[in-house]
């Protein structure tokens, strides 16, 4: 039931309403939990209402400090572990 | 915005290697229990438990909304919907949840003028049309849609709409998971704590797990990435002896939540006693409405006297609930107890854990 999509504010409109885009969808959603989003603004969608600003330099940064995780530790990181599954054909790898 | 990255299975690999590689070095059992519907969904959609080390033990516990909602809550919604001139308005998943007599997808079906709506916002909107109606939006969920009830209640009074209620079931999760710990006949090493629940609280409210149990607790996304992520870091901070509380869900979550939501909440609710399936009243962890907005209240509005309530015969769902019982140990699981024709509420809604199970395990194996 929690569950919650996240969606580009499109156009700011009267009401504390928005038009959201939804993966190629438009909805329109209240912003009464984030007055302060803004048009370009990614926010979490929950049942006709935003919840959350999302901020995207958060998601790079999760994906960033999984990198660094042990097993895929070396410099190149994900694409070395990458490589190595595929036995580092290239091919592979474009398939991978 | 591109979540493919958390769908990555070269990512997934890696975190399960070092998922057991941490719980190689942990050596013991370890029971690790989510509290949320869409966590039990994303945890056997992806086949999760079947990745997991000999030692790790995935639990689901009270993280559905529509199955923790006691029969006595249920009788009363379908009360409302008895009454003339009243239209139930309600999110879908609990249209087919038995109470002790009926469901609201029965009455529906002898009459009633039941609605489904996918925000409380249609409520309202169904409330200025049919002025001569009154339009009761049950409201069930956790901290994740109570703020929306709030704002709804606000948008209401503004507006002046008189004819638009709530029935207010909500709960709150927090103090729940300190009866789970306390509970003798549950144990958990570490909680998966709920993403979205959280966007609204923030981390704090769960401090104490850490603080006074030792329990670890890390808030965790919904991709299956985001999933290993939350239990590679619990195995962890097991593994170094550290209990704290984590945000693996740095991009929906933040903190301190979402302290606007919180005070809109703040507003119009306050906290009261909340009756739990399978765990019993919990003091606090229920949301009334505040007698200033006592003219939103649905019951204090429209007074109703269901019959005294009565348990499901065979349904295990609170065991379940409670991580004491899996859904296929129950003697009702996938005998007589399916999707299609459901008896308990784990069953009914789609985030329950014996929906999950049922769906996407291969129980026969697993049992």
């Amino acid at each position: 039931m929690c569950l919650a999509i996240p969606a580009r504010v499109v156009t700011k409109e009267d009401a504390n309403m928005a038009s959201v885009d939804i993966m190629g969808v438009t909805r329109k959603v209240s912003l009464d939990l984030v007055p302060e989003a803004n048009e370009g603004d990614y926010v979490l969608v929950h049942a006709g209402f935003a919840l959350q600003v999302v901020d995207e330099e958060f998601a790079n940064e999760t994906l960033d400090l999984l990198k660094t995780l042990p097993f895929f530790a070396d410099e190149a990181g994900i694409d070395a572990a990458l490589l190595e599954e595929a036995g580092t054909d290239p091919a592979l790898v474009e398939e991978a | 915005m591109d979540l493919s990255a958390f769908r990555d299975p070269t990512i997934a690999r890696g975190l399960i290697e070092a998922i057991n590689d941490t719980a190689g070095k942990l050596g013991r059992p370890v029971k690790i229990m989510e509290v949320c519907g869409t966590h039990t969904v994303a945890i056997a959609k992806n086949g999760l438990r079947g990745v997991m080390p000999d030692n790790v033990t995935l639990l689901s516990g009270p993280g559905c909304p529509v199955c923790v909602t006691a029969n006595e809550d249920i009788d009363i919604a379908i009360e409302l919907a008895r009454q003339p001139d009243v239209i139930v308005t309600t999110f879908g998943d609990m249209m087919k949840v038995p109470g002790s007599y009926s469901s609201l997808a029965k009455e529906k079906a002898e009459g009633r003028d039941v609605r489904i709506v996918y925000s409380p916002l249609d409520a309202l909107s169904l409330a200025e049309k049919e002025p001569t109606k009154q339009v009761v939006f049950v409201g069930v969920g956790f901290e994740t849609t109570v703020p929306l009830i709030a704002a709804a209640i606000l948008r209401a009074k503004e507006a002046g709409i008189e004819n638009f209620s709530v029935f207010a079931a909500h709960k709150t999760v927090p103090a729940a998971l300190e009866a789970l710990v306390n509970d003798p006949d549950v144990q958990i090493d570490a909680f998966i704590l709920p993403g979205h629940v959280s966007t609204i609280i923030g981390q704090h409210p769960y401090e104490f797990l850490a603080e006074q149990y030792h329990v670890p607790g890390v808030i965790t996304g919904f991709e299956p990435v985001d999933v290993l992520q939350g239990i590679y870091m619990l195995l962890k901070q097991l593994e170094e002896g550290r209990s704290e509380i984590e945000i693996a869900y740095h991009r929906g979550v933040m903190p301190e939540g979402n302290p606007h939501a919180l005070a809109m909440v703040e507003q119009v609710f306050e906290p009261v006693d909340a009756d739990w399936r399978g765990i019993g009243v919990i003091p606090g962890t229920g949301l009334g409405i505040r007698d200033e907005y006592a003219a939103f209240d649905a019951v204090k509005k429209i007074p109703v006297t269901p019959p005294p309530p009565k348990a499901i015969k065979g349904c295990q769902c609170g065991e379940v609930l409670r991580g004491i019982t899996l859904p296929f140990q129950c003697k009702l699981f996938a005998r007589g107890c399916t999707p299609e024709h459901p008896i308990g509420p784990c069953m009914v809604s789609s985030e329950g854990s014996c929906a999950a199970y049922y769906r996407f395990t291969d129980y026969g194996k697993t049992a």
